[in-house]
């Protein structure tokens, strides 16, 4: 079993288990279809659904809100109002009574049970299809009492898929830049956090200007850029260890740093004479290569999924363009076009999607567009949006967003653009990155 | 795994598989901004930033600053010069002033300088550490090339992320895109 700790210097290991009972599917032949959640449509009601407190102590209370916050915030579900329910004291082992629930109108209901067994938490759900009066899924969880919340992202997520058909998104954290104190005087430290705001803490003292930190897929290691009076470094900083160290000098800036899809290699950007060049570094052994050579600004370098190719952002063509060229830095090609300029290309990780920032004369916005460069779609538009980054189920993006004058804030976008709104984290930050699915 | 329906209304589960998978621990403490941030990076004094329309000029000269000092640098010859949106050209209002930089560096050969490009905030952080560096790059050839020996001069480039003017629309953005001559050492 591997540990792991975050932040050793302050927090215990714990250890997270899952045990998975797989539970009898009831496949019957329905009189109406089975619930299920369209994630593509543009147009989607929310799917009214009962989440209750769990029962077993105030750590069932918890577990239900945080589950209920996750599918609401997905744009896809609308968890009703607790206060409606008629039926109290449901426990996991039980059915419901489904015309308590059909009188409020929920499709689905989750309800579960709290143990405590051994020290440890034990936590059985159900997910139920109300008007079928059938059960839908039903999965039991053991951990540690502190990890209470990676159960009700880990339940939230097993509900999410069940009913969208897609994987979910909830169990993973956020790296990012929390800004602090009078523009022009910011502090910046890299901070970490679940996705929905909650556990954030720093990483870094503040003590020089970081800058883009992105995850590697194990979630354990993150790369980042920091910036101070006299020298631009690329880190790699391990959260396991709290291990950091550089990526080297290159007689230059080093910046925009990024990991490949099987986390050997970091694709960054070299300055050299005020030229900046995209260079690949493999891991082990710390050879590195050049890949674009050309006077042109080369920067933002993001992996494919299947680690083959390589999408960045060049003003080759006078003002700043995405280009896709293969790993070995072959075959540079643009793919945008539409008017305006372009500026940090992310590939979403099923591939599907190729993410970016997009300036038209006075405003920004977050768009994406298809790996060849078609069906360009803009999402949000706003004084200063930038930076996308993907959910690792390629379905969801967050941003960061400035109003004139104000702070940088996060903020998350879904691919149809319907779901727009500002993350729960109350600070000031930018630049965030989303994990890959915690383990 | 399909199994027929039993019409009792308590359902029968099976335990049709058991996994146990262990998994690895995020333990998060939160701790939040309660902590007083350590200051940021400082920078040399700030000249009071010059508008970039005016004509070159000849400053008025300060007879208190000691001659070679970094005081006379910034105040008797200025520190920085100003760009165009998304340009690295070296302007021709700015062209005195990187005149005068050169001159007085030609003067005090001891004195080492860093260059720092920056950049407005309509642009995405990282192009704009890359044009920074461009900016800073621009200022160093041009000093270069009016006889200052190179390895004098080092750049680095800040993009957006050390506005001098915290502003928004073009009176702040156009003091933004800037090149900051530094005097790292050597002056009196």
């Amino acid at each position: 079993m591997t540990q792991v700790r975050s932040f050793p210097t302050r927090l215990a290991a714990l250890l997270f288990t899952l045990l998975c009972a797989v539970t009898a599917v009831i496949i019957a032949m329905p009189a109406r279809a089975e619930i299920e959640v369209n994630v593509n449509r543009g147009d989607v009601q929310p799917l009214p659904i009962a989440v209750p407190a769990f029962s077993g102590g105030q750590v069932g209370g918890d577990i239900s809100q945080v589950i209920a916050a996750n599918l609401q915030r997905s744009g896809l579900f609308r968890p009703l109002d607790p206060a409606s329910f008629v039926e109290r004291d449901l426990t996991a082992a039980v059915q419901p009574r489904f015309d308590a629930w059909k009188q409020i109108n929920a499709q689905a209901l989750v309800n579960g049970t709290v143990t405590v067994q051994g020290g440890q938490l034990k936590v059985d759900f159900r997910l139920w299809d109300v008007f079928q009066g059938q059960q839908m899924l039903g999965l039991q969880f053991t951990s540690s009492p502190e990890n209470w919340r990676r159960v009700a992202h880990k339940i939230s997520d097993a509900v999410y898929e069940r009913l969208t058909g897609e994987k979910g998104y909830f169990d993973t954290r956020i790296v990012f830049v929390a800004e602090s104190g009078a523009r022009g005087k910011t502090v910046k430290r890299l901070a970490i956090m679940d996705q929905d705001g909650a556990n954030p803490s720093y990483l870094t003292g503040g003590d020089s200007i970081v800058m883009t930190p992105r995850f590697s897929s194990n979630s354990q290691e993150i790369t980042y850029m920091a910036l101070r009076q006299d020298s631009a470094s690329v880190y790699l900083f391990n959260l396991e260890t709290a291990r950091r160290e550089s990526l080297g000098t290159f007689q230059g800036m080093v910046f925009a740093p990024r990991f490949s899809p099987d986390g050997g290699k970091v694709a960054f950007s070299v300055e050299r004479g005020g030229n900046s060049d995209i260079w690949v570094m493999n891991l082990s052994s710390r050879q590195s290569t050049r890949l674009t050579s050309d006077p042109a600004i080369d920067t933002s370098p993001s992996f494919s999924p299947d680690g083959s190719k390589i999408v960045f952002n060049s003003d080759r063509s006078g003002q700043g363009e995405i280009y896709v060229m293969g790993a070995d830095g072959s075959g540079a090609r643009r793919i945008s076009g539409g008017g305006g300029r372009y500026y940090t290309p992310v590939w979403s990780p099923t591939g599907e999607f190729i993410a970016f920032t997009k300036q038209t004369g006075g405003e920004f916005h977050i768009g994406v567009m298809r790996p060849d460069g078609s069906d360009e779609r803009l999402l949000t538009t706003s004084y200063l949006d930038e930076g996308p980054t993907w959910a690792p189920n390629g379905r969801v993006l967050m941003f960061s967003r400035e109003t004139p004058g104000g702070p940088p804030k996060l903020w998350s976008v879904d691919v149809t653009g319907r779901i727009l709104q500002p993350m729960p984290y109350p600070g000031a930050g930018s630049d965030p990155a989303w994990s890959p699915l915690l383990n | 795994m399909v199994l027929s329906v039993n019409s009792s209304t308590v359902f029968r589960l099976a335990l049709v598989g058991l996994c146990a998978v262990s998994m690895a621990a995020c333990a998060k403490k939160p701790k939040m901004a309660t902590q007083v941030p350590s200051a940021p990076p400082t920078q040399t004094q700030p000249s009071i930033p010059q508008p970039p329309d005016r004509g070159p000029s000849v400053p008025p000269v300060n007879t208190t600053a000691l001659p070679g000092s970094a005081q006379d640098f910034i105040v008797n010859v200025g520190d920085r010069v100003y760009f165009d949106t998304d340009s690295y050209d070296i302007r021709a209002d700015a062209q005195p002033l990187l005149d005068a930089q050169s001159g007085w560096l030609r003067r005090y050969g001891a004195v080492q300088v860093r260059i720092e490009g920056n950049a407005d905030e309509r642009g995405t952080r990282e192009y704009n550490l890359a044009l920074g560096a461009r900016r800073a790059n621009a200022v160093r050839d041009y000093l270069v090339s009016h006889g200052v020996s190179a390895d004098r001069i080092a750049t680095i480039s800040f993009g957006k992320e050390q506005p001098i003017d915290p502003g928004s629309g073009e009176d702040s953005w156009q003091k933004n895109r800037n090149g900051h001559t530094a005097i790292v050492s050597g002056a009196r």
